[in-house]
């Protein structure tokens, strides 16, 4: 019970913050160095989640939940990480996000500021951190962390749009932090407990006064962790930053809008799941709502988009919104999905956001607005087709199309690709009543999906065309293998989640399942003793 | 009484932090910010419940009556909370002077408002 393997929870954390640690020591010339710790660090905290991943989905006692007490202080007193499905997999995702985004940024933009490696190995520990946490104030602690290192990466590279950007961006993160911190001092001042088991043990059982102020609490820190996904109206700040960031910086904040959704996910059925008494559902309608308004928001967002980062940027939107809506249908089977589909679109948004720099390069800026203007005025461009008949496509704009087509099914949700399979499954999920009506607010989350999935594949089509299919001076850009190798692992990565559909469902449904029933997590969490406690205190 | 200068306290700076929040220069929001944090630190001391006088470190491992003593982790939050914002504010302020001087201007748009 106190081998090194128990301890294997709390490495995703740890490592980064000392890889951090040890290149701010580095002389900031010494770059390959750095890289090559960067890159060692984040493929060890990858492969550590894989571990900690398979050991979870392999427990096949109880819920899968490990606890792991920093300090050795038992749960409700002391800080506790919380191992699960859902945070393994979320690990995973990071790990996988990090190392491609850190692989692309060797090319050339760590050179593009200071102290890059360190800043983003900081990013990477306050996520896997807030994955982690089973504790409301710590959770608020790595946040932090991970919003003072996305404001570093933000503003990497420097440049007018980048400083603009942030600014907003600071402002209103902080903003978010202060709501975050109302609502974590209302809910201990209501219930008395920040650990999450404890905090969802005592809300069935308070008093009606208390029951409103914990009602307050989570509809404020809901509105900060909304702020943090993409939801309208809090969003109009998203695009903007997204595009404005350096491509691997960008592809990595793809998980950030996602940890917003995580912790909606995790506080929401822990705290108000069936068995919450008077609470039980709160906030679903709204989450639906706020979901569906979210993805046409993004949907006007990405047609409207004259240039293909804000594009992307929206397409973060559309992603978040589907989840939020999701979460709101109060349905495991379509949360399942919802998880299938969450794995997918963030791999898809992370490999647009690196693709886009390089489609960036070979195109003149102002192309874009041009080719939009000129639909809008009804007039064409294609000026003597023939010249163009039997030019050789250059293998590296061969590769750079395909990937765009690919990310374009996957963020529409067209078959060959996992797109498809998490989108389709929402839907059927949602149809499948047992003899009941379908409700109209289902009828119109999956009109949306849909609408949202055909806007997206129309954007993409216009913008793929005028950047592929454009007359080429030959201005072949210059791609190196370094940058193209992310964007088209990340894409394999979805297609090998296609093709293994099946065990990732199978997952995907277990991760619900325990969702479901947080008297597991809760008993995974506070039945846990203190470690050298059931044998006699001994420890080795 | 305490509660009540308490609350508005809370209130005032919570009131006039939003509404420095939402001006134009870049200075005001940073003002607005640190007024916010303020309020919600002093938001964060009153969830332990506003006790005169009651010690928040117990004197001895002996079993005594908590509710002679005052709730001490709200006053650990607190300075955890401090800390973070202290340090945020400083951040906020070096990307506020470079904006400053890429856009020549304090406007939190980075251009002045067409008159």
């Amino acid at each position: 019970m106190t081998g090194l393997a128990d301890h294997l929870i709390i490495v995703p954390i740890l490592l980064p913050l000392v890889s951090a640690a040890v290149m701010l020591l580095l002389n900031e010339r010494r770059r390959g160095i750095k890289g090559v710790i960067g890159i060692a660090t984040t493929a060890a905290v990858l492969i550590v989640s894989i571990v900690l991943m398979r050991q979870v989905d392999l427990m096949s006692t109880g819920s899968g939940v490990t606890t792991y007490q920093l300090g050795n202080w038992p749960a409700p007193f002391g800080i506790v990480l919380v191992l699960d499905r859902l945070s393994a997999l979320m690990l995973v995702l990071t790990g996988v996000l990090a190392i491609a985004a850190l692989l692309y940024s060797l090319a050339r933009w760590h050179r593009a500021g200071p102290r890059f490696h360190t800043i983003f190995q900081l990013q990477l520990m306050g996520l896997n951190g807030a994955f982690l946490t089973g504790d409301l104030f710590n959770l608020f602690v790595f946040f932090e962390v991970l919003l003072a290192a996305s404001y570093g990466l933000v503003l990497h590279g420097d440049g007018t749009a980048r400083v603009r950007a942030g600014l907003a961006y600071i402002a209103i993160n902080l903003t978010g932090s202060f709501l975050f911190l109302i609502g974590v001092s209302l809910a201990y001042g209501a219930t008395g407990t920040l650990n999450m088991a404890d905090l969802a043990q005592r809300i069935p059982n308070l008093a009606p006064e208390n029951a409103a102020l914990v009602a307050a609490a989570a509809a404020i820190l809901g509105t900060a962790f909304l702020m943090k996904a993409g939801a309208w109206p809090l969003n109009f700040w998203l695009p903007t930053t997204y595009a404005a960031a350096a491509a691997p910086a960008a592809a990595l904040f793809a998980i950030m809008s996602k940890l917003g959704v995580y912790v909606i996910l995790r506080l929401w059925t822990l705290m108000f799941g069936p068995g919450a008494g008077s609470l039980a559902g709160f906030g679903g309608e709204w989450l639906l709502f706020t979901g569906m308004l979210t993805i046409a928001f993004g949907t006007v967002g990405v047609l409207a988009s004259q240039s293909l980062p804000r594009l992307a940027g929206c397409s973060v939107l559309v992603s978040s919104g589907t989840l939020i809506a999701a979460i709101g249908t109060e349905r495991s089977t379509v949360i399942g999905s919802a998880l299938f589909y969450l794995v997918s679109s963030t791999l898809g948004i992370a490999a647009l956001f690196l693709l886009v720099e390089l489609v960036e390069r070979m195109r003149d800026p102002g192309a874009d607005v041009l080719a939009v203007t000129m639909e809008a005025y009804n007039e064409s461009n294609d000026d003597d087709p023939e010249a163009e008949v039997g030019v050789a496509i250059p293998a590296s704009i061969a590769i750079l199309g395909g990937s765009f087509i690919a990310c374009a099914l996957l963020l529409a949700g067209l078959p060959p690709l996992a797109g498809f399979i998490g989108k389709f499954g929402m839907m059927a999920a949602m149809l499948q009543t047992d003899g009941a009506s379908v409700k109209a607010s289902a009828w119109m989350l999956i009109g949306l999906l849909t609408v949202s999935g055909l806007a997206t594949l129309i954007a993409m089509t216009r913008t793929g065309i005028s950047s592929f299919w454009a007359r080429m001076d030959d201005s072949v850009p210059r791609v190196r293998v370094i940058e193209m190798a992310p964007v088209v692992c990340l894409l394999l990565l979805c297609l090998g989640l296609t093709v293994g559909g099946g065990p990732a469902m199978r997952y995907m449904e277990a991760t619900t399942k325990a969702l479901q029933t947080p008297q597991d997590y809760i008993t995974g969490v506070l039945g846990m003793p203190k470690v050298g406690a059931a044998n006699g205190g001994a420890r080795p | 009484m305490t509660e009540l200068v308490f609350a508005l306290a809370v209130g005032i700076l919570t009131a006039s932090g939003v509404w420095l929040l939402l001006r134009p220069r870049t200075f005001q929001v940073i003002i607005g910010l640190s007024l916010l944090s303020y309020a919600v630190n002093l938001f964060i001391f009153g969830m332990g419940r506003l006790r005169v006088g009651a010690p928040p470190v117990l004197e001895n491992a002996e079993a005594v009556d908590p509710s002679l003593y005052a709730d001490p982790l709200p006053q650990a939050l607190v300075l955890t909370a401090i800390v973070i914002s202290f340090a945020m504010t400083a951040l906020f302020l070096v990307v506020l002077l470079a904006s400053r001087g890429l856009t020549g201007t304090d406007h939190v748009d980075g251009q002045e408002d067409p008159q």
